[in-house]
């Protein structure tokens, strides 16, 4: 059974983000990067599967920076078998990423059974890869799971919906799951899971290896800037009950004249 | 030169403190006030690999460098000091093992820790010799077939989790330091008295106790060396310890800056940050500079050990820098905090509570200054 895991590197939560001189990106130099969040529950459940079909092969995929390869030796040190690494710059668009997951895959010469994926990263939450790959693979996919259960050939999942229920889905596979938080505990890579890591296969590609080119971008980026300062909130003291009458019309008038929300 | 860590360094550091922020830093205030001792997070650290990082690769250790070892024993200080001290006090007592032990002995004594989970400590203390180490009365007589230890030890860390003690005493205590010799004892065995804990004033989740030993029997074999060598293998080992005590001090002093940062960004006073006045200013400046001396001491006197190159003044300027610079920048971040800082809601006091026992324990900072002088006047 061949599993894969697309992972994406993202910038540390605590990051303070910085838009590069000429805003054409961000700057990325003095951003320690980290596993997004959401694939480690990815992850963790293609290592879980792996618990109990052990001939079962672990494969993550990353598309991004050479810089760093944090996001794969990390996986890998967890307990992931080998990983697939493309190069390329942190800022493609959510289609070309899914076209070189796609090609990077494919370049292993294993069909996949199950493609598992966060359900978003969390820099540009974007919350499409994983659709896009399941399209063009011509998949069914399933995306913010909560649940897994796999039964010979088929998964059923859970997925939630708003107002905290769940649907369940009962899919054959080849299937694309999108993981969401709650789904399992991701585990820590262990320090003898750091070294052993280190002798484990990483393919490098580029973007040409895996087909892609820039007629493939479907989003261009015209600029990048930070969002306008918050102006400090305004308080009111309405402590006096005397004084309450005028406060609330003062507030009123406000919302009304500055705020432009009545 | 190359001041870098190499790739797995970072990725070591990285998990160490990833577990720091996770597992430790959400219970240590906790821990601290009702002086629970961790063992869950013990045995969740041992279970990924971060305890006995000093036990070679032959046997069943991760074969790791004194230098990785302070880089991961940083990262544990910086989720909590007290409860390191109970993790590290693993590596002080298993460190004699590993520099004075023979094959047979590392093969009996150390892979079963790297096989369960186990706890060691180290008996050097009496309630009468402290920094006069060389001067210890705990007595380890021939009787035939075994050796008899008579004697109290004090202040000894995980003494009430141990299974198993290192303990030193002397063959003839009118021989001084020449009759110094290590045996290792199995904590099962008859005639071990444990002392009641101490209620300390920081590091309260770790265990502290005296232990007396009423004629305890141990086998021939558990001699460290021959009679008389314990001295030699004693100041061999705090050449490795010493800096990774410092480097206690040095997770305990990033901690104390990070949080000291955060705050003085969000405290407002006289309708700025308190980050914007120069006295707050200037306070952050000097632990950042304390901070990174520390560093740069820690990782050399690591280092030239790991090179086999004699690092006995640099481990002392180490462990005696770092661990007046974390009382200084600690003392520092409760001023930062202002009342605060004194409050035990909030985490700086601790830290400031748990530096000192740096400056005393594993040699004072004063014993510290006599190496150093002792080695330059030499
Ligand atoms: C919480 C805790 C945990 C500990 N864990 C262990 C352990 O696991 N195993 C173990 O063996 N020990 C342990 N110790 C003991 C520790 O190493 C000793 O407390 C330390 O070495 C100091 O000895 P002392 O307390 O007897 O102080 P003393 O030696 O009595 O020193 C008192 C003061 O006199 C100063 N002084 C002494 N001699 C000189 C001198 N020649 N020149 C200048 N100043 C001097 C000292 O610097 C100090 O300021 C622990 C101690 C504590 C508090």
């Amino acid at each position: 059974m061949n599993i894969f895991v697309c992972v994406k590197q993202v910038p540390d939560t605590e990051t303070k983000i910085i838009p590069t001189s000429d805003g054409s990106f961000i700057e990325t130099a003095s951003i320690k990067w980290i596993m997004n969040p959401y694939d480690e529950y990815a992850v963790e459940q293609a290592l879980l599967i792996k618990t109990t079909i052990p001939e079962a092969n672990v494969t993550v995929v990353r598309v991004g920076s050479v810089k760093d390869t944090e996001a794969l030796r990390t996986a890998m040190a967890m307990g992931a078998d080998e990983a697939s690494h493309v190069a390329a710059g942190d800022n493609l668009d959510s289609y070309s990423i899914a076209k070189a997951l796609k090609g990077a895959i494919e370049k292993t010469g294993r069909k996949p059974d199950i493609i598992l994926a966060g359900k978003q990263a969390i820099d540009d939450d974007c919350l499409q890869v994983p659709q896009i790959l399941a399209e063009m693979f011509n998949l069914p996919s399933v995306s913010v799971i909560v649940g897994f259960e796999m039964n010979g050939t088929t998964v059923k999942v859970k997925r939630e919906v708003e107002g905290g229920a769940l649907e369940v889905y009962e899919i054959a596979t080849p299937v694309v799951l999108a993981c969401n938080k709650g789904l399992n505990t991701p585990r820590y890579a262990s320090l003898p899971g750091i070294m052993k890591a280190k002798k484990k296969p990483l393919a490098q590609l580029s973007l040409a290896d895996v087909g892609v080119t820039d007629a493939d971008r479907r989003v261009k980026y015209s600029g990048f800037k930070l969002p306008p300062e918050k102006p400090a909130g305004k308080k009111f003291d309405a402590t006096d009950a005397a004084k309450q009458k005028d406060v609330v019309a003062q507030v009123v008038g406000l919302l009304r004249t500055e705020a432009k929300v009545l | 030169m190359d001041f870098a860590l190499t790739s797995e360094q970072r990725e070591i550091r990285e998990l160490a403190l990833k577990f720091a922020r996770n597992e430790m830093i959400p219970l240590a205030q906790e821990y601290d006030e009702k002086g629970t001792f961790p063992t869950e997070i013990f045995k969740k650290a041992w279970e990924l690999g971060l305890i006995n990082v000093c036990i070679p690769a032959e046997y069943g250790g991760p074969g790791f460098t004194g230098l990785d070892g302070v880089i991961i024993g940083e990262s544990l200080a910086y989720g909590c000091m007290g409860m390191n001290t109970s993790f590290m006090a693993n590596d002080l007592a298993l460190l004699p093992i590993v520099i004075g032990g023979t094959d047979e002995q590392k093969k009996k004594f150390l892979t079963p820790f790297t096989q369960e989970f186990k706890i060691a400590s180290f008996c050097l203390t009496e309630p009468g010799n402290g920094s006069d180490a060389g001067g210890i009365k705990t007595s380890i007589k021939d009787g035939g077939d075994h050796w008899i230890i008579n004697g109290e030890k004090m202040w000894i860390t995980n003494a009430g989790y141990a299974d198993l003690f290192v303990v030193y005493g002397t063959i003839d205590v009118t021989l001084k330091h020449k009759g110094i010799s290590a045996v290792i004892v199995d904590a099962k065995t008859a005639g071990i008295v444990l002392g009641k804990k101490e209620d300390k004033m920081g590091h309260r989740s770790s265990d502290t106790r005296g232990v007396r030993f009423n004629n305890v029997k141990v086998p021939k074999e558990n001699m460290l060396g021959k009679p008389g060598e314990g001295w030699a293998i004693a100041m061999s080992t705090l050449d490795h310890s010493r800096p990774l005590v410092a480097s206690s001090a040095l997770g305990g002093a990033q901690r104390a800056l990070d949080l000291s940062i955060q705050y003085a960004k969000e405290r407002i006073q006289f309708g700025v940050p308190i980050a914007k006045h120069q006295a707050v200013q200037f306070m952050i400046a000097e632990m950042g500079m304390k901070i990174e001396a520390s560093r740069l001491l820690v990782h050399k006197a690591a280092w030239m050990c790991d090179q086999g190159i004699k690092n006995t003044e640099v481990a002392s300027y180490a462990k005696a820098f770092a661990s007046d610079s974390c009382m200084q920048i600690t003392t520092d971040a409760v001023q930062i905090y202002g009342g605060y800082g004194y409050s035990k809601e909030y985490p700086v006091e601790k830290l400031m509570r748990d530096a000192k026992l740096i400056q005393i324990y594993e040699g004072t900072s004063q014993i510290q200054r006599l190496v150093m002088s002792r080695e330059l006047l030499k």
